[in-house]
């Protein structure tokens, strides 16, 4: 089995986002970017298939400009056999990425397709469950668990109700959440075989996809801020202070 | 001329209070009609609930055995379907919204507004991004069906009790796939208040230091008749069910009042309580960032400070 693994590059999540002053974006020049930790997550998932036998190969993917490749050396050295880069310019919403893998999808024909629950920056939440769609194919969102047996993945899935688990026939799209594993840390000796492991290059345009980028963003604003209370000095302070709010 | 389609949450035969808050931000569109659409195998109590809803204009059911379960794959070529009437297909932002919307949208074929947290206008809406850092304004494309979830923190449930919508069965024509099957679901279920629509929350972190210490969080939320939360790392080390989970990726919640207690205040934890009315935070160390944005800060060591509450409390 083959499997496929959506592996964006996004702002780190360490770092403090600042909104542009003219409310024409946010500040990302200069700023730290790292692999998304959702597909991080999706990556290590895949690998522990690979090394349990499940799966053969582990491609990863990556929709974004030019200078992606170093980031996709990254998943390369974390231990994917090769990479695919889809080449754009421009900023990709969702429905774009979705088409774009389904093209890839049917030219690589997976078992299984990884991506994260959601990616940090834009936290859209929509990429898997929209290829799944398209794909007309199962999906199993918010993983925490997946175990694959005779052509079907058992996921246990992160849900507001608790831990609900479903059954899914394969192939299918799984989005990670945190709690699926925990990623491993990239070793030198693996950057440096990773430098002759191939990365495939499409441009966005050749693969044929409508742009689904139908969403206009008009204006970037700094959310509102909470301003900082009292401190105060005792339990017995806190409890009078709260009452008085009504709260108790 | 908007008509919208607000899609019902509901578990073991209960709507979800999530379905008000939709509603509410449907009505926010002032559109000529909102109507609320329960997939369901018993649709019965289930419709006769959301008939109640203020704002609701019509009560749409689908009554398969095959919906007896929030299954993304089963649901979502139903709404698609059902969605042909309507301008805007609207869903809770919950895990079962998350899980459905995209998809509805994906067969749609047009893009997915995520976490509406204000309505500009019909086609303009305001969502957070960066993890609530920056709040953007997004315009829909107006010749395409409007599919957007909605952040349930920013919005009231509309009130219930003076309605009584009409009721009507839909006969979709839709093929269903068998791809997808329900397994179980294992719930954290208490008869605490629920995490997501409590009025208040008391949540540990990682402070707490282990499982057994975590009673006295459930002891001061029971006190308090609260509902109570976790940070991440409180669930990663197994403290608490990965349900309790409070911030970007867990619950964004808006109770009266917060306390967090032995929380640092990261802020993927920030996100999911900055519509609280009043935060308190109890924490040993006083840089900790947690008391940069709490209304009432205490200082000190949490085994300590608790008993004293609960005495203070009386
Ligand atoms: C230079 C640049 C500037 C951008 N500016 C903006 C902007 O101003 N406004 C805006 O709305 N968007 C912008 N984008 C696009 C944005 O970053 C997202 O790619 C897009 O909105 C998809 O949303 P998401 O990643 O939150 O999707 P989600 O649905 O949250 O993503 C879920 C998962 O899908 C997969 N996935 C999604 N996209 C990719 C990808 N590109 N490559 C590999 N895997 C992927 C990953 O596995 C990811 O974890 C920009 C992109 C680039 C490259
Ligand atoms: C992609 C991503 C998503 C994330 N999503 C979330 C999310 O949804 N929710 C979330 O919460 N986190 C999330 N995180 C994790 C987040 O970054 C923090 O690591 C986490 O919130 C820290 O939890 P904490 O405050 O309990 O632990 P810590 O940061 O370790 O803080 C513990 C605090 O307890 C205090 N303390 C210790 N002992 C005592 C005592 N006896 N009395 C009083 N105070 C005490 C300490 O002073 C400290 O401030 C995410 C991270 C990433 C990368």
């Amino acid at each position: 089995m083959k499997i496929l693994v959506g592996y964006k590059r996004v702002v780190d999540y360490n770092v403090r986002i600042q909104v542009k002053s003219d409310g024409t974006g946010v500040v990302t020049d200069g700023v730290k970017l790292s692999a998304n930790p959702f597909d991080d997550i999706a990556l290590e998932e895949a690998l522990r298939l690979r090394e349990k036998g499940i799966a053969e190969e582990v491609v990863v993917v990556g929709i974004g400009p030019a200078d992606l490749t170093a980031h996709l050396r990254n998943g390369l050295a974390m231990g994917a056999n090769r990479a695919i880069h889809v080449t754009t310019t421009d900023a990709v919403q969702p429905l774009t990425a979705a088409r774009a893998f389904l093209k890839l999808v049917e030219k690589e024909q997976p078992g299984l397709v990884l991506l994260g629950k959601q990616a940090i920056d834009d936290d859209a939440n929509q990429t898997g469950q929209m290829l799944a769609a398209l794909w007309d194919r199962p999906q199993a969102t918010f993983a925490s668990k997946v175990e694959i047996a005779d052509g079907k993945a058992t996921v246990t899935r992160e849900v507001d109700a608790g831990l609900e688990t479903i059954e899914v026939e394969l192939p299918a799209v799984v989005t990670s959440d945190l709690r699926l594993n925990e990623p491993r840390f990239i070793k030198l000796p693996d950057i440096m075989k990773a430098k002759s492991k191939p990365i495939d290059v499409v441009e966005l345009a050749s693969l044929g996809v409508d742009s689904g980028d139908h969403l206009k963003t008009t204006h970037y604003a700094a959310p509102a801020k909470r301003s900082k209370g009292v401190m105060v000095k005792d339990a017995a302070e806190l409890v009078a202070a709260l009452k008085q709010k009504g709260l108790l | 001329m908007s008509k919208i389609l607000v899609i019902a949450e509901h578990l073991d035969g209960k709507l979800n209070s999530s379905t008000a808050r939709a509603v509410s931000a449907a009505v926010a569109v002032k559109p000529d009609a909102v109507d609320v659409l329960v997939l369901a195998d018993n649709v019965a109590t289930l419709a006769a609930e959301a008939a109640k809803i203020d704002g609701v204009s019509r009560v749409l059911t689908v009554e398969r055995a095959e919906n007896a379960h929030p299954l993304a794959a089963v649901l979502a070529p139903q709404i698609a379907k059902a969605a042909a009437d309507y301008s805007h297909v609207f869903a809770p932002s919950t895990t079962f919204g998350k899980d459905v919307t995209p998809r509805v949208a994906a067969l749609l074929g047009v893009a997915q507004v995520s976490d509406v947290m204000s309505v500009e206008s019909a086609h303009t809406f305001k969502r957070p991004i960066y993890a609530g850092n920056a709040i953007v304004t997004v315009e829909a494309e107006p010749s395409h069906t409007v599919v957007a979830t909605v952040r349930t923190a920013s919005w009231p449930a509309a009130s219930a009790g003076a309605n009584s919508a009409p009721v009507e069965a839909l006969a979709l024509d839709v093929t269903l796939p068998s791809h997808t099957r329900y397994v179980g679901l294992q719930s954290g279920k208490s008869d605490r208040p629920d995490l997501q629509s409590a009025s208040k929350v008391v949540s540990g972190g990682r402070g707490v230091g282990s499982k057994e210490n975590f009673d006295i969080i459930f002891k001061l939320a029971d006190k308090l008749g609260a509902a109570v939360g976790a940070s991440r790392a409180a669930v990663d080390a197994g403290y608490v069910p990965s349900d309790l989970q409070v911030g970007q990726t867990g619950k964004i919640i808006a109770p009266e009042l917060y306390m967090a207690i032995g929380i640092s205040g990261a802020i993927q934890h920030l996100t999911g309580i900055k519509d609280a009315g009043t935060i308190v935070a109890i924490n040993k160390d006083g840089e900790a960032p947690i008391f940069e944005i709490a209304d009432f800060g205490l200082v000190g060591d949490l085994f300590k400070i608790i008993p004293e509450l609960e005495q203070a409390l009386g």
